[in-house]
């Protein structure tokens, strides 16, 4: 968790190698909704999905400790996984929630590595689905699903019909510790696991990473003693 | 060193990833994990006042009698979490990473209390007196010091007599951690004191009671957050059905849960050096002086090294005596050797850590003053450093009998 980061030499990307993956925050939140649907008796199974190397499965198993039925793994390692992003997730996910018959999707509003806040809503459009994102509320009624979204002004309140895509926002819910029964339990769940192309996904990338940079060194900052002090250096540095 | 190997070998059947000692089985990292974020997130802010103002963690235990740490060996028709001694131990370890009080508290309510009771209760007694006491609602003690015997423990002057239906006990019993806090206890007393320490009965008696009344609490060094006073018994009545295991068996079944609780407090031992050990390594980054972090001299990198080096083999000597009681083998000598180890361990941590802080050590603004006051108990509960000297001496001397 207090991992520094730092950018490769090659200015690719940001070294991952050895660095402790644990799951996305807002996925966590996710997981946590989906569970208490369940545990309310509004949904009738949840399977947590997650993309990527071997290691993700580790991730999937927490999500199966936290109450979710089985999981599904799909493989991308490589050079491929490098070059995954939101577009070719959501392929994925789209092709998944076809194939489970799946009524609700729930994601976090946005992977805390990238920030993207992509994914949620290219599912949807993949599927031509309805998305209620930022959700800090979510109340099934019927076939429906009322959504109270997080916006800059204030709260919107929506209402969409399932089959749905909801993204995880903060204060949605607060994910709970993994109790040492269900961890238990959770060995004995099922993970399946496919590649992309068992889906009929290209993981073809249209986005090319040109360069990663570290952000720049924060300068020091200078005591001024008066107001006209501030305007003169304000204005010997080109600022006003 | 046939025994050794012999030892080795039937660890490595017991649970099989443990053959390199790299990794731990899947299961046991996410048990660890989750109780190493329970602690960071909700022990760690909060043990600086639970320590300065002597607050006993309640929420907090219900909130971890939830997640099943109260009760992780018990079974889970009992309502216990049904895992394994190693990972018993990986729990309180974390547990006491984030608080040491709280993971006194959990290594009590697992090893001292519920221990006894799930190895020599009958069906009825566990479900009466475990299955209330796995939710974190309610947490036990374990009474067998007395003002007049600690280590000698086999001189115990409280007394049971039978009149009817009813024992009657007298007595009192000092040093009890959680008495301020707990539901009931597990107590000794003396039935036929001809016998000597072959005439000591195990009790179950809940708290409060008639005749049972507790001591003022007493003001500790460390561990704050626990309760500890004597207990005192004055023609204190229970059921005849409430001795545990056969009469005159007390004095078996206080030093076999010793030999467990040894490997909870030793986890406890644990925690505390490895929050002192981290404590100072972080700071040694961030501590400027002569021009360059403190983590740049050698003179604080020999003690850091030492402090991981004492840790990890403690903590290496503590999972090998968890895995042996898992692969139900004799474990004594090495629960004692991993109890001397890490409680050394933590006080030698608790002691360095002060003095890779310098000043900043001294005052409660950091934890590290708060973890060597922790850590000194560590040394003296559940059987005294000179004791556990003994068990191993009386073992090793065992092996190499002609």
């Amino acid at each position: 968790e207090n991992t520094k980061i730092r950018v490769k030499p090659d200015h690719s990307g940001v070294v991952t190698d050895g660095v402790k993956h644990s799951m996305n925050p807002f996925c966590e939140i996710a997981v946590e909704e989906a569970v208490k649907l369940k545990e309310k008796k509004l949904i009738k199974e949840v399977v947590a999905v997650s993309c990527g190397p071997t290691q993700v499965t580790e991730t999937i198993r927490t999500a199966l400790a936290m109450g979710c039925d089985r999981g599904i793994h799909v493989e991308v390692s490589g050079k491929d996984y490098e070059a995954m992003g939101p577009l070719q997730i959501s392929k994925i996910f789209a092709a998944l929630a076809k194939k489970e018959e799946a009524s609700l999707i729930i994601l976090g509003k946005q992977a805390i590595d990238d920030d993207c806040n992509q994914t949620g809503q290219m599912t949807a459009a993949l599927l031509d689905w309805p998305q209620g994102t930022f959700a800090s509320e979510v109340t099934i009624d019927g076939e429906k699903v009322k959504v109270v979204r997080e916006i800059d002004g204030g709260l919107e309140t929506i209402k969409i019909s399932m089959p749905a895509v909801l993204t995880a926002d903060l204060r949605l819910n607060t994910p709970r510790y993994a109790t040492l029964p269900n961890i238990m339990k959770a060995k004995k769940k099922k993970i399946a696991n496919m590649k992309p192309a068992d889906l009929g996904v290209d993981m073809v990338s249209r986005v090319e990473v040109l360069r990663v940079d570290e952000p720049p060194t924060r300068l020091a900052g200078v005591k001024v003693e008066t107001v006209d002090d501030l305007v003169a250096k304000l204005r010997a540095n080109g600022t006003i | 060193m046939v025994v050794i190997l012999e030892a080795l070998g039937l660890c490595v059947s017991g649970c099989r990833s443990l053959s390199s000692l790299a990794e731990l089985p899947e299961m046991h990292q996410m048990m660890r994990q989750t109780c190493r974020d329970y602690a960071d997130r909700e022990l760690g802010p909060i043990a600086g006042k639970l320590d300065k103002e002597h607050l006993f963690p309640g929420q907090q235990v219900r909130e971890l009698g939830a997640m099943g740490v109260m009760a992780v060996e018990v079974p889970e028709e009992l309502g216990g979490a049904g895992m394994d001694y190693l990972a018993y131990s990986l729990a309180v370890e974390e547990i006491s990473r984030g608080c040491g009080s709280t993971g006194c508290v959990v290594s009590v309510n697992n090893s001292l209390y519920i221990g006894p009771i799930l190895k020599f209760g009958t069906q009825k007694q566990k479900e009466q007196w475990i299955t209330p006491f796995t939710t974190g609602e309610k947490v036990g003690c374990f009474a067998l010091s007395e003002p007049g015997n600690g280590s000698d423990a086999g001189a115990a002057s409280t007394l049971a007599r039978q009149e009817g239906e009813e024992w009657v006990l007298n007595g009192t019993k000092a040093w009890i951690t959680n008495s301020w806090d707990a539901s009931a206890t597990v107590i000794f007393a003396t039935t036929d004191k001809s016998l000597k320490h072959k005439g000591i009965s195990a009790f179950l008696v809940p708290m409060p009671h008639p005749g049972l009344s507790l001591g003022k609490k007493e003001d500790k060094l460390g561990i704050r957050a626990t309760s500890t006073a004597n207990l005192i018994l004055e023609d204190c009545r229970i059921p005849l059905g409430n001795m545990l295991g056969p009469r005159g068996s007390g004095f078996k079944i206080a030093m076999q849960t010793l030999d467990s609780g040894r490997i909870g407090i030793a986890s406890q031992a644990l925690g505390i050096a490895q929050a002192a050990l981290d404590c100072a390594a972080d700071y040694a980054h961030k501590r400027t002086a002569f021009g360059n972090p403190i983590g740049k001299l050698q003179a604080i990198q020999f003690k850091l090294a030492d402090m991981a080096v004492a840790v990890e083999s403690a903590r290496l000597l503590t999972w090998k005596a968890a895995m042996l009681k898992d692969a139900k083998k004799p474990f004594t000598k090495e629960a004692a050797m991993a109890k001397l180890a890490a409680s050394e361990a933590a006080t030698f941590c608790g002691h360095q850590s002060i003095q890779v802080l310098g000043g900043m050590g001294y005052v409660t603004d950091m934890p590290a003053e708060r973890h060597y006051r922790d850590a000194r108990i560590t040394e003296i509960y559940e059987g005294t450093s000179e004791i556990q000297r003994l068990v191993i001496a009386g073992q090793l001397l065992k092996e190499y009998a002609p």
